[in-house]
């Protein structure tokens, strides 16, 4: 379906820890209290508290309507900073670059014990699309943009070819090892990360795994600082302790609405909503609006064999947007007939009480009929004939 | 003329549960010589008039099928693709959706070591040389036998394509889709490659979309191998970054894979480039004429 889940930082090392990755120790805390608590278990020295959001740019990002100028990771020495801190922590929303600006809720801090940094690397593992292989990348310079690098300095990026049946080979990970200049007594420290990177890619079919930063301390320790892992949804069937860490409150909720009925949906910020089938259609649906002046308010691929309880929901879900002023809906009918589609959009329309203006655009398999019962339903539906018509109107409609 | 398929095309079907044999009984109606099914511990039976049999090198001994089309589900697609190739079938077709991507890279660096096989897909809807054979879901009515080459990631898209060439009188030698996952057994400038050699086609429709940068490599290839005229088009201009939308593949990652970054440079290939999908046919149509004068 339409996206890649992703799992919490903690969560993410827990893995990378079970197969072997060094990390800083940590204690995840769901209240100021456990994070005092944490503190003192830790010995009580310096921490860093990390709020725990899928987003990226914790860091830079700021507490919205908190009046406080600092960011979801915070370090903190003194064991009478931690509540204060914690409570804004959690009681208001952080804003990243990443989350939009409405934010998102914190639930779970996790209060990790403060290394001291004398180098940071990074470290990755993807796809490769043109080998159809994954790929681990690294690169000397830790804690940076890795997308910012790959496209100014793409000579810094070290690749290494992973093969899926037999995983990072040690040799491969004392190559990068040395490539990336750790020392010799560092070189093991290294390897043991980057096989256990691999091992956790490869088993728990992610489809994106970082170690930004992977760190070395001065006293020459190797840990991976921070984590992110997400996993292919294709694969979720065959590892379900994985699925179990899904957060279903970082996640649109339309979107998981949509996922549930077996509709592709992602949000966006127009005020035009579609209801197409096919993703290739649908995508070009949005483009078409755009072209025509509008702007789409989503995407949404009803499949091949779209029924009158996805149509329902689907146009549910479209109407749920409060800035959604008009619906286009563009079938081209295959396998599915237009009669049979007029037929869910009719009784759909009924269900759901429509109170914007919904545009159809039918074309393919049984037309005539399709169109036909839309014109006889005796309902304020306006037909558009082509794409061209159907996007004209619907962008009149919205205004 | 056409590419990979034509009337002499015998199939098979892997995979015959409610979808699978819908589209068996649709291709077979369309005239494609659907010779058998494989379905494990249903073999000697038969099914809506089809032979099965219990692996596909039996299916391929007593048929002599030299393509397949698959519907097994995900879990088992990869499987069934390299069963497929071990048998030894040349044009291997999957529909299937939602195989999981290592999956597919593994069966992928199988396929290597047997040569002379072509997967198509997964994740498409299939390919059709009209009025000859299709092995796909596609509806076939809404094509004309001609020679009009398409290439498409996507599959209602593709329909649309197809159906603005053919209300312009412009006629498919072969359709092609390839596929929209991130993984796919055959790309763009595959298909490129056999259009160019093929005699019975004219000019290119290639249909393409967000993420990955296949497209940027086949606007390499074309301005450096394909003779003939080439119309695109890209579907996503208006995507966000980071979103996957729909397929698999069609996401915009690491500062790559955008609708913009593909027109440009199909566009500085000298390919010409539709901005509105109501304009698939016409510029195509228009790519034709500028080849003539």
């Amino acid at each position: 379906m339409g996206w890649s889940m992703k799992i919490h930082e903690y969560q993410a090392k827990d893995l990378l820890a079970a197969e072997g990755a060094k990390i800083p120790a940590g204690i995840i805390a769901n209240s100021p209290e456990e994070a005092v608590k944490a503190f003192d278990h830790l010995g009580g020295n310096p921490v860093v508290l990390k709020a725990q959001v899928h987003a990226g740019g914790r860091g830079k990002g700021r507490f919205k309507d908190s009046g406080k100028d600092f960011g979801g990771v915070k370090f903190i020495t003194k064991r009478e900073d931690i509540i204060p801190i914690a409570e804004v922590m959690f009681k208001f929303p952080l804003v990243t670059l990443q989350t939009g600006p409405e934010g998102q809720k914190v639930s779970k801090i996790l209060v990790q014990s403060a290394a001291d940094i004398s180098r940071e690397i990074y470290l990755g593992m993807v796809l490769d699309r043109s080998e159809g292989m994954p790929i681990m990348m690294a690169c000397a310079d830790g804690g940076v943009d890795i997308e910012e690098v790959a496209h100014k300095n793409p000579e810094k990026l070290l690749k290494m070819a992973v093969s899926p049946e037999t995983g990072l080979l040690p040799y491969q990970a004392r190559k990068l090892a040395f490539a990336l200049g750790f020392t010799p007594e560092q070189v093991p420290q290294a390897e043991a990360i980057m096989m256990a990177l691999s091992k956790v890619f490869l088993a728990q079919d992610a489809s994106l795994a970082e170690i930004n930063p992977l760190v070395v301390t001065p006293t020459g320790e190797v840990l991976a600082l921070d984590a992110k892992i997400t996993f292919d949804d294709n694969a979720l069937f065959r590892h379900p302790h994985i699925e179990h860490l899904r957060d279903l409150s970082e996640e649109n909720p339309s979107e998981v609405r949509a996922a549930k009925s077996g509709l592709s949906f992602v949000q966006m910020s127009g005020n035009i909503g579609c209801l197409v089938n096919g993703a290739g259609l649908a995508m070009s649906t949005m483009d078409i609006i755009k072209y025509h002046g509008g702007e789409p308010a989503n995407f949404l691929d009803v499949g091949g064999g779209a029924n009158k309880d996805q149509v329902t929901e689907a146009f549910r879900i479209l109407l749920s947007d409060p800035n959604v002023k008009a619906v286009l809906v563009n079938i081209f009918g295959g396998i599915m007939k237009c009669d049979t589609i007029a037929n869910a959009i009719l009784a759909a329309y009924k269900e759901v009480g429509f109170h914007v203006p919904l545009v159809v655009r039918l074309e393919g398999t049984n037309v005539a009929e399709g169109k036909k019962i839309l014109q006889e339903s005796g309902l304020k539906i306006i037909a558009a004939e082509g794409l061209t018509d159907a996007a004209k109107k619907v962008v009149a409609a919205a205004k | 003329m056409s590419i990979l398929i034509d009337k002499n095309t015998k199939v098979l079907c892997q995979g015959l549960g409610k979808a699978g044999t819908f589209h068996a009984i649709q291709c077979r109606e369309y005239g494609t010589q659907v010779v058998g099914g494989v379905v494990p511990g249903k073999g000697g039976t038969t099914k809506e008039g089809f032979p099965i049999f219990n692996t596909v090198a039996e299916a391929v001994a007593k048929t002599g099928a030299n393509a397949t089309m698959i519907f097994v589900p995900p879990s088992g697609a990869a499987d069934a693709i390299m069963e497929a190739a071990d048998a030894g079938i040349p044009v291997i077709v999957a529909i299937t959706e939602g195989i999981p991507v290592l999956d597919m890279s593994r069966a992928k660096r199988f396929l290597a070591t047997k040569p002379n096989i072509r997967l198509i897909g997964p994740n498409c809807p299939g390919l059709i040389t009209p009025g000859q054979c299709k092995i796909g879901i596609m509806p076939g009515y809404i094509h004309k036998p001609g020679t009009i080459g398409v290439i498409s990631r996507s599959g209602t898209l593709t329909y649309e394509a197809v159906w603005q060439l053919t209300n312009l009188g412009l006629g498919q030698s072969t359709c092609v889709g390839i596929g929209g996952d991130p993984i796919i057994g055959t790309n763009q400038i595959d298909v490129l490659k056999m259009f160019q050699d093929d005699a019975g086609t004219e000019a290119i429709l290639m249909m393409g979309e967000i993420g990955g940068t296949a497209e940027e490599e086949a606007a390499a290839y074309i301005q450096k191998y394909v003779t003939k005229p080439v119309a695109a088009f890209i579907a996503g201009q208006t995507a966000p970054p980071g979103k996957r939308m729909g397929h698999a593949g069609a996401i915009i990652s690491g500062g790559m894979g955008s609708a913009q970054d593909k027109m440009v440079a199909l566009r500085k290939a000298g390919i010409l480039v539709a901005e509105s999908p109501a304009d698939l046919g016409i510029t195509l149509q228009e790519a034709l004429k500028r080849k003539k004068s």
